[in-house]
């Protein structure tokens, strides 16, 4: 087991909860990035597009500063340094890809962020159980390509 | 002031993804590919945020108010329908095949190449879908 990219994970994944802990304690609300996101294109009210909007531009400028500041802090596979990894497909596969995951997350209410980390620390049933779909389907979808067809991602 | 509040949220959002390597899709894929090189990276990361949310909910959750908002907003919904299910499903799917699920895929912007182009667009495109299709399942 690589000890410090898990390390940088758990660092990671503290600084994602004190995230969601700063988004409830001062504007009330879930840190889903697909309800944030979505909502933002849906319009509606002008007090919540501005925070929405402000906060994808925080979303962005994370990873920039990291890289502008020439910060060791990244954790690609096997580039160590490297803060944003390569995408692992071409154009029509991302449109796809891009598309399954809009829907999804739009009918089914959420992503990793607010059914897994928001919603399972709420102990929420419907995140529970979208978290484990989303995850078995995503691990059977990565068997069924690398392992089944071979190839391709 | 709320958009203050909500950048310095976005910011450690987008510091927990890069440092917790959400931002490689290759590291997720890795950690999908139970079958592979596994890689348990992203289960560091989600335990961590789980962790650390479940302790401050609670705490946060005990005052009256939000700072500079009106009321929590909290899912009300405990039932379990088509939808949820269907769509965390698809939302699998697209998972699987790109290893971005949609915060690392806009934190991603700053290494920006034209397959994450594709996938931010579509992205958009399916959640414009989604508020198409009917609300009954």
């Amino acid at each position: 087991m690589d000890v410090t990219a898990s390390l940088h994970g758990l660092i990671g994944g503290v600084l994602i909860g004190l995230s969601a802990i700063w988004l409830m304690a001062t504007l009330g609300r879930i840190a889903g990035i697909s309800g944030i996101l979505s909502g933002l294109l849906a319009g509606g009210s002008q007090g919540d597009s501005a925070w929405r909007l402000t906060f994808l531009l925080g979303l962005i400028s994370g990873p920039l500063i990291l890289i502008l500041s020439g910060s060791d802090l990244g954790n690609v596979v096997e580039s160590p340094g490297k803060v944003v990894g390569e995408p692992v497909g071409g154009v029509g596969l991302m449109l796809l890809a891009g598309l399954l995951v809009g829907v999804g997350t739009g009918i089914g209410g959420g992503c990793t962020s607010g059914h897994g980390v928001c919603g399972l620390a709420r102990l929420s049933t419907r995140s529970i159980v979208a978290t484990l779909t989303f995850l078995l389907v995503a691990m059977l979808t990565v068997y069924l390509v690398r392992h089944v067809i071979g190839g391709g991602a | 002031m709320r958009a203050l509040m909500g950048y310095i949220a976005g910011l450690l959002f987008g510091l927990g993804l890069a440092i917790g390597g959400m931002t490689d899709p290759a590291r997720v894929l890795a950690f999908l590919d139970i079958f592979g090189a596994w890689d348990p990276t992203l289960i560091f990361v989600l335990g961590g945020a789980v962790a650390t949310t479940f302790v401050g909910y609670r705490l946060v959750l005990r005052r009256e108010q939000p700072l500079v908002a009106q009321g929590f907003h909290l899912p009300t919904r405990r039932d379990l329908d088509g939808r949820l299910i269907g769509g965390a499903a698809l939302f699998g799917i697209g998972w699987g095949l790109s290893g971005y699920c949609p915060g690392p895929a806009f934190a991603s912007i700053a290494g920006i190449t034209a397959p994450l182009v594709a996938m931010l667009v579509a992205m958009i495109g399916g959640w414009f879908l989604a508020r198409r299709l009917p609300a009954t399942s």
